[in-house]
């Protein structure tokens, strides 16, 4: 595990949330905390509820009951808590969703310039000193179509930085990606990690959650059923949903 | 018989040039219209969709003749006296907007809907959504089928004869009646038609191609 920056502070909390897609219950009784630096990884099986947790987060996905509150502000219908709620939370969507219409730069350059109000010159230093940083650089003036896939999962996690977020959200960033280019994402991954970024990383990468984790936590049917340390989460773990979870995806690896 | 010479010519070319300026008209009036009918049909109030909904149903369900009897005596119900191309202007540009507000919503809902949720991930809000993200991609989208709606437009332009304004078909049967030669008047209108749409369907079918190449 690498060493992190913690508060006992919680930055995101969530108690009791419900959710439910007309008649199906996505998310049960949904309780958890999340301290400033922490790194979270969310794992389960599919339509476990996991990405629908993570979206709910910054409002993506609208709650039934329950409260999500992220750096003080609680999450409820009018926009302004949403958009306080979002200007802090980043997230990485599966497939990318860059803008195809724009390029590298102009991706990175737009948020910021219109909702944070920045200048052209400000948004582009900021936008050029993320882009150094998911070590893309040199693609600024290129379009998505015209960069890999790993290449525009990087840009997608510069675009999100530049707006400074103090947590960013990932939902299964490198399962569209083909094998050869995981690493590089979740080498990004791992860099914004070791520098303190708070994150909530839906993924099946147990690699990555071992090196990378202060929690492992497990969803199956919408429900939390178990969450511990990777030590033990994969050592020795409690529910037998857990270690046949577990028992499937590591024997693929 | 008398023959055709410069002046039909030269009165038929007249007739053209309102068939172009109604067509301008209907299309950017139209366009302008039609984008606000898109984004209402899209919105998320319900009644705006309902609404527009309604709108596009009437202008797709009835004949553009219709529209134009209705728009040219309907004014005149009011007691307001405006030249017969004002009164087609605005009929076309009704019919327009709803054909239009109906492709550009096809359009705008063709955009996948990641689109949307990473602007709203970044904080975007509806106006910088639509104008920087979702808007380009659903006109890029839409080009085929909106050329394919223009040529439709100039075509349809020659029923503006109907409420006596004087356009290319009109121009043509004047001539054809003058000159007794049907045939060889309407056949010249006909290629002038042609001429113009040709091109638009031809632009329209290669952007379509193209698109289908890029999506792949």
């Amino acid at each position: 595990m690498l060493t992190s920056i913690q508060t006992d502070t919680p930055l995101i909390s969530l108690t009791k949330v419900e959710k439910w897609y007309g008649a199906f219950h996505a998310l049960k009784a949904i309780n958890l905390s999340v301290r400033k630096g922490e790194k979270i990884v969310l794992c389960g099986p599919s339509g476990s509820g996991k990405s629908t947790l993570i979206r709910c987060i910054n409002a993506l996905e609208s709650i039934q009951s329950g409260t999500i509150t992220v750096d003080g502000t609680t999450l409820d219908n009018n926009s302004t808590s949403i958009d306080a709620v979002r200007r802090e939370v980043g997230m990485v969507f599966q497939s990318f969703n860059l803008f195809p219409h724009m390029t590298v730069l102009e991706n990175c350059t737009l948020a910021p310039m219109r909702v944070r109000g920045a200048s052209k010159p400000d948004a582009e230093r900021i936008a050029r000193k993320y882009l150094e940083r998911v070590r893309i650089l040199d693609q600024a003036e290129k379009y998505p179509a015209q960069l890999s896939g790993g290449q525009q999962q990087r840009v997608a996690i510069a675009r999100a930085l530049c707006m400074e977020p103090n947590v960013m959200l990932f939902d299964e960033p490198t399962s569209a990606l083909d094998p050869e280019m995981v690493k590089e994402v979740l080498d990004t991954m791992i860099a914004l990690a070791v520098d303190g970024m708070t994150m909530i990383c839906v993924t099946h990468e147990m690699g990555f959650a071992r090196q990378v984790a202060d929690r492992v936590i497990f969803m199956a049917s919408g429900e939390i059923i178990e969450e511990a340390t990777p030590e033990v989460f994969f050592t020795a773990p409690q529910h037998p949903r857990t270690q046949a979870f577990l028992g499937e995806i590591l024997a693929h690896h | 018989m008398i023959p055709i010479g410069a002046n039909e010519m030269l009165f038929l070319m007249q007739g053209l040039k309102w068939t172009v300026a109604l067509a301008a008209i209907g299309f950017v009036g139209g366009g302008v219209f039609g984008i606000l009918i898109a984004l209402a049909r899209t919105a998320k109030r319900k009644w705006s969709r309902t609404l527009t909904a309604g709108y596009i149903w009437v202008f797709q369900g009835t004949p553009l003749l219709m529209q134009l009897f209705v728009v040219y005596y309907g004014v005149a119900l009011f007691g307001l006296s405006i030249p017969a191309w004002v009164a087609v202007a605005i009929a076309f540009t009704l019919h327009a907007s709803a054909f239009l507000g109906e492709i550009w919503r096809g359009s705008i809902e063709a955009v996948p809907k990641g689109q949307t949720e990473a602007a709203n991930a970044l904080g975007l809000h509806y106006v910088s959504r639509m104008k920087d993200i979702i808007l380009p991609q659903a006109l890029k989208i839409s080009l085929p089928a909106t050329i394919g709606f223009l040529v439709q437009l100039i075509k349809g332009t020659s029923l503006a004869a109907i409420v006596g304004f004087i356009e290319l078909a009109r121009a043509g049967q004047i001539i054809s009646n003058q000159t007794y030669r049907p045939l060889l008047v309407f056949t010249i209108v006909g290629l002038i038609y042609f001429a113009l749409c040709w091109p638009l369907s031809r632009l329209g079918a290669r952007l379509e191609s193209r698109m289908a190449k890029a999506a792949r």
